[in-house]
C-alpha cells in the first residue's frame, strides 16, 4: 500500500517517527554584529543593508527565508514613491497620508519610506527583481512609460505608485542575503529579547530561538538588533478550519517581536487600533480571488446579474463616462491616493451607497468583475500582473483559477459584495461584524515606537517594517528595512560584545519548554480560540472601561492558570503554543492601550460607549504604553511628536 | 467495494487536503517540505515518495510549495470547498467554479 498520509501509517499500526532529531534543552550560541529577527522584506533589507555596511549579520526566521513574510510570495505595488516620472515630491506623499489617517500614521517612517523608495526600487532592479516592462508586454498602455518602461497604478496622470513583479523579489532578496554573507537560521522562533544585565529596559544585547523541528534551543549574542516581525494577528479570530485563505499574512505572524518587546520593556504606540476589514474568517474567498473594484483590481468594470454596470464616481459622486477616468485626478484635484477616505486624494470608486441601493433593487445580486468589457492592457494588467504579482495569487488565483478553465477574456469572476467572503466588500458596505475586525491582520496598526534612526525605545533595538506602529506596505518594509539596517550597524561598530546574563537565558528556557513537559493538557487551538472570545466580547465594539477590566482579568486567568496547563507533543506544536502566549501578550497590550484611549475615534477603529465622543480635538495625540517596575506605564504624545520631517530626515538619514 | 477494516481514528483536522501530489511525477526532492512557511510537511520516510501533509489544517494556501516544485504538475494547490470562488461565462450565462 502506497503510504501517503498519516493516516494510512496509523491504520497500518506504525508510528510516523518525529523526522527531525530532538534536541529540547541542547544549546547553541550564533554571535553577530546585527541580529536580524525575520526574513521577510523588511528583514532581508535590513540584513543586506547592514551587511554592506559591514556588519556580520545574522538573520532569525520562523519559516523559510527564502518565501518567507507577507511579501514572500509577490508584491503588485510599489506605493508612494517620488520618482522622475512624476512631479510629486515626498512632503505631499506623507501629507496625504497623515490627513488620511486623521494624523494617525508614521510620520517618521513613511517620510523615509518617501525620500528613499525610489533609490530602494532600483536597488531592487540591481539585485535581480523586475521593476519595469523590459518584455513589452504593454507597450502604448495607458499606465506605461515608453522611455522608462515603468508601469504605473491608480493614478496615471501623476505616476508615483508602480506596478512591479513582486513575484521576483523575495528569491532575488535571499541570494543577495546569501551573497553577502549574512547567516540565515530558517525554522527557528524568536522567543525572547536578551538585554544588559537581564534588567527590563535595559539595552538589547541579542535573543533567543528554539527551533521548531528539533527544539533546540539557540542563543543569539548581538550588538545590534533589528526586530522586522511584522504585528499581531489572531486576536479576535480564529479557527484553522476556517480561515484559510483569507488571512493575508501567513498565519504564523502572530506579533511574537511585539511581545518579546514588551517583555524587555519597549515601548509602543497605537496598540488600540482596529482595522476597517475583517479578520481572516471562514467566510472569506481567498484575496483578490473574488471580482472585486479594489486595490489590485482597481480600475475593473463591475456589473450586477444582469450586466448592469455599477458606476464608478468621483470624489464628488459624479458618476464616470469612461474607464480612463477612473485613473485620474478630478477637476480640481492634484493627485489620487490608493484607499485614502480623506477628499483630497479620494480616488474613483463604487458609489459608497451602493449597499443601500442594492437592498432597493436597483441592482440584482451577486455582483461580478467584467474584465472582458475592460481593453487587453487593463484585463492583462488586473489579472496577470497585479493579480498574478501580488502576494499568494499567481499559484492560489491565476494558475489555479486557469486550472479550472476561468479565462479571464470570456468569464465574469464573482464578487462577494453584500453576501459577505470577501474582505474588503464587507468593509466596504458595513457588513463587518465589530467583534471580528482586523487588528493587525490589515491596515496598518500598533506597533514599537522609534526615533529617527528608527531605533525603539531600547538602546540597541531597530525596528522596521510592519512590526513600526502606523506602518504598512511592501515598499514601506523595504525601505525602513533599509534604513534601519544601516543604522543598527553603524550602531554594532561603536560597541562592544556584551556577555549575556544567564539567569535570563535560564528564565526563557523554563518558559519556552513548560509545554514540551507534558503529557496532556490544552492545546494550542484551544487557547487561540480562548482569546479570542475573551477580545470579542470584553475588547470588541463599543468598549468600555468595565468590559475592558473584565478582559484584563480573563486573560489573567488564562495566563496564570491555562498557559501552564498547555501541552505540546513535538517541536512544531511547541512552536504553535509559544506563538499562542505571544498572541496572549498581544491582546493584554490591547487592552490596555485601549483603557488608556479616554475617547473614541473613527480614525482608530475605536469606539467606546463611556466616551462616545469621536475624536475630540484634546484626545487628538499618540496613546503609548510600555512595562516598568512591573506596572504598565502610559505616556501621552503630541500627534506631530518628531518635528520637521525635512530637517530631521536630513539630520539622521546618515548610517 | 466497501472496506471491511475498519479503524478507531479521529476527525482529521480540516481542510485536509490542501495540496494534492501526483506521486507518479513527484520525485520526493522535498523541495516544498523546506519552502512552506506554516511547516505542514514532513518528508515521508520512504525515499523518494511524496512528503506527507502533517498539518493541512495550517496550510495559508501561499503556494509556495507549487511554486518552488522543480517538477511540473507533482503538487497543485487545492482549495478547499467552502472557499471556491464562482463565476459565469459572460456570452451564455453558464455558471462554473474553481
Amino acid at each position: 500500500m502506497r503510504m501517503s498520509k498519516w493516516e494510512d501509517y496509523a491504520q497500518e499500526g506504525k508510528a510516523l517517527e518525529w523526522p527531525y532529531p530532538v534536541r529540547y534543552g541542547e544549546e547553541r550560541k550564533v554571535c553577530a554584529d546585527v541580529l536580524v529577527l525575520g526574513g521577510g522584506i523588511a528583514g532581508c533589507w535590513a540584513a543586506i543593508s547592514a551587511a554592506r555596511n559591514g556588519a556580520k549579520v545574522a538573520i532569525l526566521e520562523k519559516g523559510a527565508t527564502i518565501r518567507s513574510g507577507s511579501g514572500g510570495s509577490g508584491c503588485d505595488h510599489w506605493l508612494n514613491t517620488p520618482n522622475p516620472c512624476s512631479t510629486i515630491t515626498a512632503e505631499e506623499i506623507v501629507d496625504k497620508e497623515m490627513v488620511s489617517n486623521g494624523g494617525y500614521a508614521n510620520g517618521i517612517s513613511r517620510y523615509i519610506a518617501a525620500r528613499e523608495s525610489y533609490e530602494t526600487l532600483l536597488e531592487m532592479e540591481k539585485m535581480g527583481g523586475k521593476i519595469r516592462d523590459t518584455e513589452d508586454e504593454f507597450k502604448g498602455a495607458d499606465f506605461r512609460d515608453e522611455e522608462t518602461k515603468f508601469l504605473f497604478a491608480y493614478d496615471y496622470e501623476n505616476k508615483y505608485m508602480f506596478r512591479v513583479w513582486g513575484t521576483t523579489f523575495k528569491v532575488a532578496l535571499y541570494n543577495e542575503c546569501k551573497r553577502m554573507g549574512v547567516e540565515i537560521h530558517d525554522r527557528v522562533m524568536a522567543t525572547s529579547l536578551l538585554t544588559e544585565g537581564g534588567k527590563l529596559g535595559a539595552r538589547v544585547i541579542g535573543a533567543t530561538g528554539l527551533h521548531g523541528r528539533t527544539g533546540e534551543f539557540i542563543i543569539f549574542s548581538a550588538k545590534a538588533t533589528v526586530n522586522c516581525l511584522s504585528r499581531h494577528q489572531r486576536n479576535w479570530v480564529f479557527s484553522t478550519e476556517l480561515a484559510g485563505n483569507a488571512t493575508f499574512r501567513p498565519g504564523t505572524i502572530v506579533g511574537d517581536g511585539h511581545a518579546m518587546a514588551w517583555r524587555a520593556g519597549a515601548e509602543f504606540a497605537q496598540m488600540e487600533k482596529t482595522g476597517g476589514h475583517g479578520a481572516g474568517t471562514g467566510y472569506s474567498y481567498p484575496f483578490y480571488g473574488t471580482g472585486n473594484p479594489f486595490c489590485t483590481w482597481v480600475p475593473c468594470t463591475m456589473v450586477d446579474a444582469n450586466g448592469k454596470e455599477i458606476p464608478w464616481v468621483d470624489r464628488e459622486g459624479r458618476v464616470l463616462k469612461s474607464v480612463s477616468e477612473r485613473t485620474r485626478p478630478a477637476p480640481g484635484q492634484k493627485f489620487l491616493g490608493e484607499r485614502e477616505r480623506g477628499y483630497q486624494w479620494m480616488a474613483p470608486r463604487l458609489p459608497l451607497d451602493l449597499g443601500k441601493r442594492i437592498r432597493k433593487g436597483e441592482f440584482k445580486l451577486p455582483l461580478y468583475a467584467d474584465l472582458p468589457s475592460m481593453t487587453d492592457h487593463e484585463r492583462r494588467a488586473i489579472w496577470g500582473l497585479m493579480v498574478g504579482e501580488e502576494a499568494k495569487t499567481r499559484i492560489p488565483i491565476i494558475e489555479t483559477y486557469a486550472e479550472s478553465g476561468f479565462d479571464p477574456a470570456r468569464d465574469l469572476l464573482q464578487s462577494y459584495i453584500m453576501l459577505r467572503g470577501d474582505p474588503l466588500g464587507d468593509a466596504f458596505v458595513g457588513m463587518v461584524n465589530p467583534q471580528e475586525r482586523a487588528g493587525g491582520e490589515g491596515g496598518d496598526a500598533g506597533g514599537l515606537l522609534v526615533d529617527w534612526d528608527l531605533r525603539t525605545s531600547l538602546e540597541g533595538l531597530y525596528c522596521a517594517g510592519d512590526a513600526l506602529f502606523a506602518a504598512n506596505y511592501h515598499y514601506h518594509a523595504a525601505t525602513t528595512g533599509r534604513y534601519a539596517g544601516r543604522k543598527a550597524a553603524a550602531y554594532a561598530s561603536r560597541c562592544v560584545e556584551t556577555e549575556i546574563f544567564r539567569e535570563q537565558v535560564e528564565c526563557e528556557k523554563k518558559r519556552v519548554y513548560v509545554p514540551a513537559e507534558k503529557k496532556e493538557g490544552i492545546e494550542w487551538k484551544e487557547l487561540n480560540a480562548s482569546i479570542c472570545r475573551v477580545m470579542q466580547n470584553y475588547c470588541g465594539e463599543p468598549k468600555s472601561d468595565e468590559l475592558l477590566r473584565i478582559a484584563l482579568i480573563w486573560l489573567k486567568e488564562l495566563e496564570d492558570g491555562a498557559i501552564p496547563d498547555t501541552y505540546a507533543s513535538n517541536p512544531h506544536k511547541l512552536m504553535r503554543t509559544l506563538e499562542v502566549f505571544d498572541i496572549l501578550t498581544c491582546s493584554q497590550m490591547i487592552v490596555h492601550a485601549s483603557l488608556a484611549r479616554k475617547a473614541s475615534s473613527k480614525f482608530l477603529g475605536f469606539v467606546r460607549s463611556d466616551y462616545p465622543d469621536l475624536d475630540p480635538p484634546p484626545w487628538h495625540k499618540w496613546i503609548t504604553i510600555r512595562l516598568q517596575d512591573g506596572e504598565v506605564q502610559k505616556r501621552e504624545l503630541p500627534i506631530n511628536f518628531w518635528g520637521d520631517l525635512k530637517e530631521n530626515y536630513e539630520k539622521h538619514c546618515k548610517a | 467495494m466497501i472496506r471491511k477494516s475498519v479503524y478507531a481514528t479521529p476527525n482529521a483536522p480540516a481542510p485536509t487536503r490542501p495540496v494534492i501530489f501526483n506521486p507518479d511525477l513527484c520525485i520526493g526532492c522535498n523541495a516544498c517540505v523546506e519552502d512552506c512557511q506554516m511547516d505542514v510537511f514532513i518528508p515521508n520516510p520512504e525515499k523518494g515518495e511524496p512528503p506527507i501533509i502533517l498539518y493541512p489544517d495550517e496550510c495559508w494556501y501561499g503556494g509556495c510549495c507549487v511554486a518552488m516544485c522543480p517538477e511540473p504538475g507533482a503538487i497543485r494547490l487545492n482549495h478547499p470547498l467552502m472557499q471556491r470562488v464562482r463565476w459565469k461565462r459572460k456570452k451564455t450565462g453558464e455558471h462554473s467554479r474553481v
